[in-house]
């Protein structure tokens, strides 16, 4: 019912805003993908302004669109490269998801997924040498010591918040600098002397255990190493939908989040169910943590969260916290991602261009919920538009 | 009798979406009268106020004032037209003073002058009886007080169409006369009145015409003389109602809540409840009436457990005499701990003993219903959470205040709000969503809830209807004690009975009932008695069937006048 108003000689306000009432789906849809069309639009047009590439003739516009799409797709090897990152973003977006829920704005899953893989590489540097244990026990032992890190990152902040009722958001971004220093000092401690990064890891990698499952002859190397990554991703995003909508807990949550008085009313403790929420979202970063160290990178430096922490909040919210369409925006996201790096290589145009890219499409997509949410009468076309908006 | 038009509206249509909040409405005003509008809630009341005085701008139609049709775009040309509006919510400045709240926002060419602000100010209430010290602070005064500021600032902006929305709803009666003898007088001096309203007795009372609003609808126009309360409601409601409720004496009532000595202090340390002590009968409905924020919030949400009480008892009398026991409220080993006491008795009112028997035979006994309590049991709940409370197997049930702030959640829909106090039970960690799910079909049924079905949310639900699921849901779960705050507020007259008669219902099923009301006529219809509270104590609690209005009111503001008394 809010109702905007803008100067103007007339007699009319020139522009004023009405909130809708409902949309249909399908409408709201379209206004998405017409978002994502003007998007595209002034992508090309930033692009042209560019390179040089694609002022002096040498590739058109439409090889431009056609690389979004062969950034991702253009072979095999980029395809599961794709997939693989998806269900990396995925897993970490997914943790975010539970505590985003009950409004508790957790900004430290990048944090958190450091601090993970610093614990699963940590068990694997101690215990690499020990040849009394074997590979499966080793890969459990990073698995727990990456949830057990994952957790207590995560719960650190949840107790202030339950106890003092401290800001979780600065709290959870500020532990995102003490993981990135505590990974550097381990750096330092765990490095040789005249080497520059720890290297990778001698024992502890996921396929040793994905080998004896299938055939790795039937499959090329980077397959078996992506396949139970991908896995995981999608039955966490499974079991997560089914946590949040069918169990008690899910519905806590939800009340938390939707009203701390309705959740005193009924007799929530809303302290207990922030400390269990953030420990199981400390535990998924755990998981990603893991999967990090042990199915892909065997090792771990500053930049083992790759950002994905933050890239992962807008995962979340664009996919309205409901894990199973997170796991298109979570595909969303990577594909303009890759698209725009192929760009950058294929035409010429170094810098901060993906990341630039990245940002119109969004800032597209984001603006279009406004006119989702509100609609627009100008002084002329006002009956016009009016008689659209009772339809 | 010719008198002056002041302003006209010509075909007024108004739409929020696909709401059309005013349809085609025509009105006039003239100098020199008080003019009620009168209409249920969400009948376009305030939005049809709202676009005289420049918040909204009218889709269609036109206003004219004094002949010459008008472009009221904002609350800034409406003053310029002389058009003043007192909001329901009081728009004043807390730390300044009257007299500085009067003059901001005035963009007058001469320097500020306290002096001259002073006795214009001085000027005006002489000449309209009010009673207004304009160096007092904000925070310092009474609703009442505070509104004469609103009232005053319209005037010092010299308007002569004053618009005042709801201006009775939070007042005492006696404030209300003062408040209507000034409106009176400001009519006398030439100025029109316009009053928004949806109770009959006032209207009745001060206006010289009415105007009903229907659905955004004008539906008629009627000179006050003329008209009578069955007939305006008949118009307001678009149907004959009766507007009775039937009020029947409790049956033999036994003292089920006792409060003694309570006292609490709210976060920011001000002692809110002042040593409360009072009964409330089992088949009884004990009103509270008090002027808004004087602890009926804060007195209810201690009973329940959701403030924790400096000190005093609540006492709970569980009728659980010659009740047989039962596995689902109450464990096996409280039931052991129970028999050893000696609390549990059979048929024969001989005492039980569990002793020698294994968890089996035990059990089989409680399910063939032979195991009674041998005696009522007395809780004390303060200290208790609500989550205790109802693990003791005692059934408080509390419609709060604020319906989608705390009794429901906006987002859910309905099945998942009747959830909210069922969602505990079954052993699993799944959710049972089958039985919420029966019990919202059946409160849409028996209450009459308008929606499309239980999965839409409760928030796109009328006021009405929300609260039919809110009190529907409290009844359900069977309680020994329901406490509703302002059950009402909002509701439209057939909304409102319905809660009534719902509440009547509970008391003669032998529930004690607390109802929490602002409207005396209501409380004095529907309760058996009332406790009247004044900033945290009770000043009296009297019978509802031989006390007046005015002997309520005078108990509303008791300690203050004392206060006054003393200076």
């Amino acid at each position: 019912m809010t109702e905007k108003k803008r100067g103007g000689e007339g007699r009319e306000p020139l522009i004023h805003l009405s909130k809708r009432a409902a949309i249909p789906f399908w409408h709201a849809w379209l206004i998405r993908i017409a978002a994502v069309a003007l998007g595209m639009v002034a992508c090309g047009l930033v692009a042209y302004l560019l390179s040089d590439k694609l002022q002096n003739g040498k590739k058109t516009l439409s090889d431009f669109y056609e690389t979004f799409i062969t950034g991702s797709f253009g072979s095999e090897r980029k395809l599961w490269k794709f997939l693989k990152d998806v269900a990396v973003l995925l897993c970490i977006s997914l943790a975010l998801v539970p505590a985003f829920k009950m409004r508790f704005w957790n900004i430290g899953g990048e944090g958190q997924t450091l601090v993970s893989v610093l614990g699963a590489v940590a068990v694997a540097f101690y215990l690499q040498d020990q040849e009394n244990i074997p590979e499966w026990l080793l890969l459990l032992l990073m698995c727990l010591g990456a949830l057990v890190s994952g957790a207590i990152w995560a719960l650190i902040p949840a107790l202030f918040r339950a106890k003092w009722g401290t800001n979780e958001t600065l709290f959870t971004l500020m532990m995102n600098y003490v993981a990135t220093y505590l990974v550097s000092l381990m750096l330092i401690v765990w490095i040789p002397n005249g080497q520059t990064s720890l290297g990778t890891l001698k024992r502890g990698a996921l396929r040793s255990v994905t080998e004896q499952v299938i055939n790795k002859n039937d499959f090329k190397d980077f397959i078996v190493d992506y396949i139970p990554i991908i896995l995981i991703a999608i039955i966490l995003s499974a079991l997560l939908f089914i946590y949040l909508r069918y169990t008690k807990h899910g519905y806590e949550i939800s009340v938390v989040g939707e009203s701390i008085n309705t959740a005193r009313y009924i007799g929530i403790n809303e302290k207990k169910v922030i400390i269990r929420t953030m420990l199981l979202s400390g535990m998924l970063c755990g998981i990603a943590g893991f999967l990090i160290a042990a199915g892909l990178d065997q090792t771990v430096n500053v930049d083992s969260a790759q950002g994905y922490g933050f890239t992962g909040i807008m995962v979340a919210w664009l996919g309205k916290f409901n894990p199973l369409i997170m796991l298109l925006t979570a595909g969303i996201i990577q594909l303009l991602d890759h698209g725009a790096a192929q760009i950058s290589k294929d035409f010429n145009v170094r810098g901060a261009f993906p990341e630039v890219i990245v940002g119109i499409i969004l800032f597209f997509i984001i603006g279009s919920e406004f006119f989702i949410n509100y609609q627009v009468h100008f002084r002329k076309f006002r009956k016009k538009t009016g008689k659209e908006a009772v339809q | 009798m010719e008198k002056e038009l002041a302003l006209q509206m010509r075909g007024i249509t108004k739409r929020f979406g696909p709401v059309v909040a005013n349809h085609n409405v025509d009105l006039d005003v003239y100098r020199g009268e008080i003019l009620a509008i009168l209409g249920e809630n969400g009948c376009g009341k305030t939005t049809l106020m709202n676009m005289i005085s420049g918040i909204y701008y009218p889709d269609e139609g036109q206003i004219i004032i004094g002949g010459k049709e008008a472009v009221i775009r904002s609350p800034k040309d409406a003053f310029a037209h002389g058009i003043g509006m007192i909001h329901q919510h009081f728009k004043l400045v807390d730390l300044f003073t009257a007299a500085e709240n009067i003059v901001l926002g005035l963009n007058e060419k001469e320097r500020y002058s306290l002096k001259s602000v002073n006795s214009k100010v001085a000027q005006i209430t002489e000449r309209y009886g009010f009673r207004l010290d304009p160096a007092k602070k904000i925070y310092d005064m009474s609703v009442s007080e505070k509104q004469t500021v609103e009232i005053i600032k319209v005037l010092y902006r010299e308007a002569d169409i004053l618009i005042l929305d709801e201006p009775t709803a939070v007042l005492t009666p006696q404030e209300i006369t003062r408040l209507f003898e000034v409106l009176r007088r400001m009519r006398d001096d030439g100025k029109s009145i316009i009053i928004i309203t949806h109770k009959l007795n006032e209207v009745l009372e001060v206006s010289d015409r009415v105007t009903i609003l229907r659905r955004g609808e004008h539906i008629a126009t009627v000179n006050t003389a003329d008209t009578c309360e069955a007939e305006l409601t008949e118009m307001m409601v678009g149907k004959k109602v009766s507007l009775n409720i039937d009020r029947t004496m409790p049956v033999n009532p036994v003292p089920r809540l006792e409060v003694k000595g309570l006292n609490l202090y709210n976060r920011e340390g001000i002692h809110v409840l002042k040593d409360i002590t009072f009964t409330a009968n089992s088949g009884e409905i004990l009103g509270i009436a008090g002027i808004a924020g004087s602890g009926q919030r804060e007195l209810l949400e201690a009973i329940y457990g959701l403030q924790p009480a400096e000190s005093g008892t609540i006492l709970f009398n569980d009728p659980k005499k010659g009740q047989p026991v039962s596995l689902d409220r109450t464990s096996l080993l409280q039931l052991k701990k129970l028999a050893a006491d000696g609390a549990l008795q059979d048929a024969d009112m001989n005492p039980v003993s569990f002793k020698n028997m294994d968890s089996k035979t035990i059990r089989k006994q409680v399910e063939n219903g032979n195991v009674l309590y041998r005696e009522d049991e007395v809780v004390n709940l303060r200290e208790k959470t609500p989550l205790q409370i109802r693990q003791m197997g005692i059934n408080l049930s509390f419609v709060p205040e604020d319906r989608l702030g705390m009794g429901l959640i906006g987002n859910m829909n309905i099945t998942d709000n009747m959830m909210l106090r069922s969602y505990r039970s079954g052993r699993a960690g799944f959710l049972n969503r089958r039985n919420p799910k029966t019990q919202a079909e059946q409160i849409i049924k028996e209450l009459e809830v308008a929606t499309t079905g239980t999965t839409i949310p409760v928030r796109r639900l009328s006021g009405g209807n929300v609260q039919k699921v809110l009190v529907g849901r409290e009844i359900a779960c069977a309680p020994k004690v329901l406490m509703a705050a302002y059950p009402v507020r909002g509701l439209d007259i057939n909304s409102s009975y319905t809660i009534y008669n719902l509440l009547n219902r509970q008391k003669e099923d032998g529930v004690a009932v607390i109802f929490v009301g602002e409207d005396l006529d209501v409380l004095l219809e529907l309760c058996d008695r009332i406790m009247v509270i004044n900033s945290g104590a009770v000043t009296g609690i009297v019978d509802a069937r031989s006390a007046t209005k005015e002997e309520i009111g005078l108990l509303m503001t008791k300690t203050e006048e004392r206060k006054e008394a003393a200076q």
